[in-house]
């Protein structure tokens, strides 16, 4: 018992046998999950599957009907214990939810209702406002602001709070690409630096997943699958999990070079070749898309700068397509469609080569 | 036409020399309609706040009856707090009937439905998700309540606009409970009504340049708050 409550501290948060129950309906019913500090955790599923409806039971702004949800290890109940919580996290939803008035006023707001003392708040909000590349806007209506300026101004909110744990709730959908791209990877910069905690929910974000040290998933208010980012995509427990993480390959390694603009990425013992400008010695992401993936019997030339023998681990069919998944030194999943599956005659254990281009690789930096 | 001419001249005239009695008139309407739309402040905007974002059995039942309360006549108001404030009636021994203080209450029933609906309906517009970001940010209950209402500050400034105009235009409650008496409870709307069926047309035109004064300026000074508070 003892020993129990020391382990429990060590969590940054952690939930016992919680059910959250919605208009009558029982949405979501989780029996223990651990946030571990300074980690990412990374909660996928399908739409309505209870993502969000978690990651509020977390952050103590929905109470789970039964169970309970403990913060550094001590149960949160209580409304002062539940206000204590609050003021200890931080949330981004997808909206940026900024309240009509200036830039600065959001962004120093959640600092004041802590109390944070007024030189602190001075220092962090400047802070935080440079360092998401928004400080000219400081004096601006939040009404004012375009779609990604809300969005890094909502981000720098985040993050002024110097929260202990970061939760973000789709934060990166509903922006055009471009913007999309450069918050992310303002975002990535700075996560990698504060280390902070951070919960991430989405349905679709890769570049989420990037970040990942570990991935949940969840269907139907049910956890289906713990585990790295690694464990889940290469093994997904069943053949729901695995239908719907198809999504990407996601792939760790180290520059080795960048020859104009074309770097090899060292993945094991296998070099990749993909479109990026990062240089020698930055520790990537490599995503892939299964559809980008060709599959052959044997070794062709092609304009493909990769190309990779490996065996066939397992196949799934569903509807008109098959997901192959394959190992060649790294995991790696195709998508093609039955008709070829069948014509190659694909099998588990087969040789394969499996070949994508340069360009069909999307490099992340961790 | 002469009597129009006649009407606008004399009128003219006590404006300008400030007459004694109509300064008492005037005076006396922002003073019950003032202390009217304050009380209906004081109970409708915490009023709507709960109606707008607390969920509790009985509440649709609530809103109807503050919707139906926002267009109830004046005049059956009127009837209702006179009947209460009756020598014989249940209030009686207030001795209220037929002084400001009646007025007031009369004129609040009118305008505390308006406020509350109003206040209901601007803190129901915000984004639900709003509610979840003040919170998470740290405020506490009434922290956040404030935080709300200050985000709906335009459509509350409309709220009190609206409620003020209702009282201060009002004229069948004020007449029932008032009884328009001279020096007493003589407010703008019941003076005009007097002085016209006696005739009297230059006071009573007089009178309603100045209401129409007082509630331009009124909403004159609301309209300024607003747009200044809003983007340029």
């Amino acid at each position: 018992m003892r020993q129990e409550a020391v382990s429990a501290a060590h969590f940054a948060l952690e939930a016992r046998n919680i059910s959250v129950v919605l208009g009558g309906l029982k949405v979501l019913e989780v029996s223990s999950l651990q946030v571990l500090p300074n980690q990412v955790l990374v909660i996928i599923g399908p739409n309505g599957s209870g993502k969000t409806t978690l990651l509020l039971t977390l952050a103590g702004l929905l109470r789970p009907a039964s169970g309970t949800i403990l913060y550094q290890g001590q149960a949160v109940n209580s409304k002062a214990e539940i206000l204590r919580l609050h003021r200890r996290v931080a949330v981004v939803f997808q909206e940026p939810l900024l309240l009509n008035s200036t830039v600065w006023d959001n962004i120093t707001l959640g600092l004041r209702l802590r109390g944070v003392k007024k030189e602190e708040i001075k220092l962090r909000a400047n802070k935080w406002l440079e360092r998401f590349g928004i400080a000219p806007l400081a004096g601006r209506q939040a009404k004012t602001l375009s779609g990604g300026e809300a969005k890094r101004t909502s981000l720098a909110r985040a993050f002024a709070l110097q929260p202990d744990v970061l939760f973000l709730d789709e934060a990166f959908n509903g922006l055009d690409s471009h913007s999309r791209q450069s918050i992310i990877d303002d975002f990535q910069d700075v996560l990698g630096e504060a280390k902070t905690t951070t919960v991430i929910v989405t349905h679709d974000s890769s570049e989420a997943l990037a970040l990942a040290h570990r991935v949940i998933v969840l269907m139907d208010g049910h956890i289906r699958q713990i585990g790295s980012r690694e464990d889940v995509f290469s093994n997904p427990v069943d053949e729901q999990v695995a239908t719907f993480v198809e999504v990407e390959n996601i792939i760790s390694g180290v520059v080795a070079s960048n020859q104009g603009g074309i770097v090899t990425v060292n993945v094991g013992k296998d070099a990749v070749e993909a479109v990026s400008d990062y240089a020698a010695g930055e520790e990537v992401t490599l995503c892939i898309r299964p559809e980008e993936i060709t599959l052959a019997g044997l070794r062709a030339t092609s304009s493909a700068r990769n190309s990779f023998a490996g065996k066939i681990t397992r196949l799934v069919f569903f509807g008109a397509l098959t997901r192959v998944e394959i190992d060649c030194g790294f995991p790696l999943v195709a998508l093609i469609t039955k008709r070829s599956a069948e014509e190659m005659n694909l099998d588990k254990g087969k040789p394969i080569y499996a070949s994508f281009k340069a360009t069909g690789v999307h490099v992340i930096k961790r | 036409m002469d009597l129009i001419i006649q009407g606008i001249i004399q009128s003219f005239w006590l404006l300008v020399h400030g007459d004694p009695a109509v300064l008492r008139v005037v005076l006396l309407s922002l003073l019950v309609s003032g202390a009217a739309t304050i009380l209906s402040l004081i109970v409708g905007v915490p009023f709507g706040v709960v109606l707008g974002l607390a969920r509790f059995p009985g509440r649709r039942f609530l809103i109807s009856l503050v919707n139906t309360g926002m267009g109830s006549p004046p005049v059956v108001v009127g009837l209702i707090v006179t009947l209460f404030l009756w020598r014989a009636g249940p209030l009686g021994v207030l001795h209220l009937l037929y002084t400001p203080s009646a007025m007031v209450i009369a004129q609040f029933i009118i305008s505390f439905p308006i406020i509350a609906g109003f206040t209901m309906a601007s803190v129901q517009q915000l984004d639900p998700k709003l509610r979840l970001q003040i919170i998470s940010l740290g405020a506490s209950q009434l922290q956040m309540v404030w935080l709300l209402l200050k985000e709906s500050r335009l459509p509350l400034l409309a709220a009190i606009m609206a409620g003020f105009g209702s009282v201060i235009s009002e004229v069948g409650a004020s007449m029932m409970v008032g009884g328009n008496i001279t020096g007493q409870t003589r407010v703008m709307t019941t003076a005009i009504v007097g002085e016209v069926s006696r005739g009297q047309f230059s006071l009573a035109i007089a009178l309603s340049i100045l209401l129409m004064i007082l509630v331009y300026l009124v909403n004159l000074i609301l309209t300024i708050i607003q747009q200044r508070s809003k983007p340029r």
